[in-house]
């Protein structure tokens, strides 16, 4: 059985590790003060192909991700790790789109790739933690979905079974190829990046990155047709532009707060054995605690 | 037409308290818009569901009862919610930030290309002014919502898409039953006239749910420790306290995250919500994320080390010193001062 598995990855900031200096003044993100990373569940959700594709030889693992040119660094890792090919969905006219705007260019993207079995990606990215493209493109492109996958069992006869978490325990669901699923944190980990595949990709780029290097490598890329890293625009995809980025989301960011907590007064107290029995007695009598 | 809808979740016969909750959220911002509170409940042997849900103030209850639709599946769910506000209209749909809301919600709303927001805070009615088009929408539903890993909060509007569709999770809003005796329609739907045989094509082969086994939500006092305690070990002082204040043990995400302590215990935006009436942090340092979590505590005592430790600003009392050193001296005086 060969299998086509496309992974949605997303190229993310780390708002895991935000510091002192990631807001700034104003009260807006400081992005430069976060790295971009590969959204964490996504990696879950690689690594869940790329079992796929050990257990069937033949399968291809290709990755789609949607950002700015420097999004391309996601295809290079997946690659690294053992995908086979990415495409990079970039387009000024997919800029600020919500959820349902970018599961619309997914999806075209997706019919775009046409041929696929499996379409996974990670629950939830970490700078937005809505889990929703992954039900939307499924929705979109007029097929089931399992979310919350904790780890994909077997393929049987065209039908997929999945162990997944729900709200208090586990269940184990089965449905027909071609599916969506979504990821966990709390599977797998992903493997980490292989030496050979490193030395193999580390030189594919997409189009614009060769010419912003403005190196003629022609050549080179011309025989290696594998380091030539498609990117897609909203034509390429056949996208109505009404439908992606800002004009096609239906939610609007009204206002943004930092956040601030009201201070309250506070007493402090030393370590003592008198101040800590004040304070127990203080509680006992006014019925907070006893 | 046009009314605020709550979508129940229903396990084994029950419904969820978070759905409950949005039922008495969503009877105010109805009181607000001035229009009515409709509640979908849709599984499998509903006959006396009306009686759980109606009390907290439900006008018209739609109802679904049939073979396959428990345990949830997405697809036969999405289909009964997209084919049932085709009909209906709803201007606001409301559900659970769970497995199953969170699962269900973005099916719908990609349907209806209707706008959704994941996990709000807060819930609002009010006007929306766009400068660029020169608009005024009145009486939108202002989606509140942590963004960014929690440092910010951000306020969602929809402004032409309906429904406006909102998860919330679970503990954030109070419920509060509105009247036994509340008169509401009830509605049996034929469900095979909204669902397909074709949704059926996900089956659910095994099913295990346990009972929560903490009761976090519901204690009046909590104990609760961050990375601070420093070891498992130490965690069993929390215990020892709690054991003796009757009191529950919760932990912040950096304590669950060091293995200290079991995940069902974590308190934060990515944990439980709480509301106790007392509130002990130990070596807790106070990240956004846990203070979202706990900030309706009526007291709060911070036992930690670091006098600047970010939790100290909401305490009302600060004991600066180390769990280890703390904890005993206030059992001991508890013993000693309760009888």
């Amino acid at each position: 059985m060969n299998l086509k598995i496309v992974v949605l990855a997303k190229q993310v900031p780390d708002t895991r590790n935000v510091g002192k200096d990631a807001m700034k003044a104003d009260g807006t993100i400081n992005r430069a003060a976060l790295p971009a990373i590969f959204n964490p569940e996504d990696l879950n959700a690689l690594e869940q192909a790329l079992r796929l594709k050990d257990q069937y030889p033949g399968s291809t693992v290709t990755i789609l991700t949607m950002g700015p040119g420097r999004a391309a660094d996601i295809i290079r890792e997946g690659l690294f790790r053992g995908a086979d090919n990415g495409y990079l969905l970039t387009d000024r006219a997919f800029a600020g789109a919500d959820t349902l705007a970018t599961s619309y260019a997914l999806a075209t993207a997706i019919r775009k790739i046409k041929d696929f079995d499996i379409i996974i990606g990670g629950r939830q990215a970490i700078d937005g933690d809505t889990a929703q493209v992954g039900p939307q493109v499924a929705e979109k492109l007029g097929l089931p979905q399992i979310t919350y996958a904790e780890e994909i069992l077997g393929i049987n006869n065209g039908r997929i079974t999945v162990k997944r978490h729900i709200d208090g325990g586990v269940e184990t669901v089965e449905g027909p190829l071609p599916i969506v699923i979504t990821v966990n944190g709390s599977a797998a980990p992903c493997r980490p990046r292989n030496a050979k595949l490193v030395q193999k990709y580390k030189h594919a780029k997409t189009v614009t990155e060769k010419q912003q290097g403005n190196l003629d490598y022609t050549e080179l890329y011309n025989k290696r047709d594998y380091l030539n890293l498609v990117e897609w625009s909203v034509t390429d995809v056949n996208g109505d532009t009404a439908q992606c980025g800002l004009s096609g989301s239906p939610t609007k960011v009204k206002t943004i707060q930092n956040i601030v907590f009201q201070a309250k007064e506070s007493k402090t107290l030393p370590a003592a054995d008198r101040e800590i029995e004040d304070l127990i007695v203080e509680l006992l009598a006014n019925h907070t605690i006893g | 037409m046009n009314n605020l809808f709550v979508y129940c979740e229903i396990e084994e016969g029950n419904v969820a308290d978070v759905s409950l909750e949005l039922l008495t959220k969503g009877r105010s911002l109805a009181n607000q818009l001035n229009c009515q509170l409709e509640a979908i409940a849709a599984g499998t042997g509903l006959e006396d569901i009306d009686k759980q849900i109606i009390p907290y103030g439900v006008d018209r209850l739609h109802i679904f009862d049939a073979p396959g639709l428990y345990p949830y599946t997405s697809l036969p769910h999405a289909s009964i919610l997209i084919n049932l506000f085709k009909e209906e209209q709803p201007q606001i749909c409301l559900m659970g930030a769970t497995v199953i809301g969170r699962d269900l919600g973005p099916r719908v709303s990609s349907a209806l290309t209707s706008g959704l927001t994941a996990d709000c805070t807060a819930l609002e009615i009010g006007d929306h002014e766009d400068k660029k088009e020169n608009k005024v929408y009145k009486n939108l539903l202002y989606q509140i919502r942590p963004a960014f890993g929690g440092n910010i909060v951000a306020t969602i509007v929809n402004p032409e898409h309906r429904p406006q569709m909102a998860t919330v999770r679970e503990g954030v809003m109070k419920k509060q039953i509105l009247s036994p005796d509340y008169k509401g329609e009830i509605i049996r739907h034929e469900a095979g006239k909204y669902v397909n045989d074709t949704d059926f094509v996900v089956k659910v082969i095994e099913r295990h749910v346990e009972k929560a086994q903490n009761n976090l939500k519901g204690a009046p006092i909590i104990v609760a420790g961050g990375y601070g305690v420093g070891s498992k070990e130490n965690f069993q002082l929390l215990f020892d306290l709690a054991k003796i204040l009757n009191a529950e043990v919760g932990a912040s995400r950096a304590a669950v995250d060091a293995g200290f302590i079991e995940h069902d215990r974590q308190i934060g935006q990515t944990g439980i919500t709480v509301r106790p009436k007392l509130y002990i942090a130990c070596g807790i340092s106070g990240q956004i994320q846990h203070i979202a979590g706990m900030q309706e505590s009526s007291m709060i005592i911070s036992i930690n080390n670091d006098p600047n430790a970010p939790i100290n600003a909401i305490a009302d009392y600060v004991i600066n010193g180390t769990v280890e050193d703390v904890i005993p001296k206030m059992i001991k005086y508890y013993k000693q001062n309760s009888k």
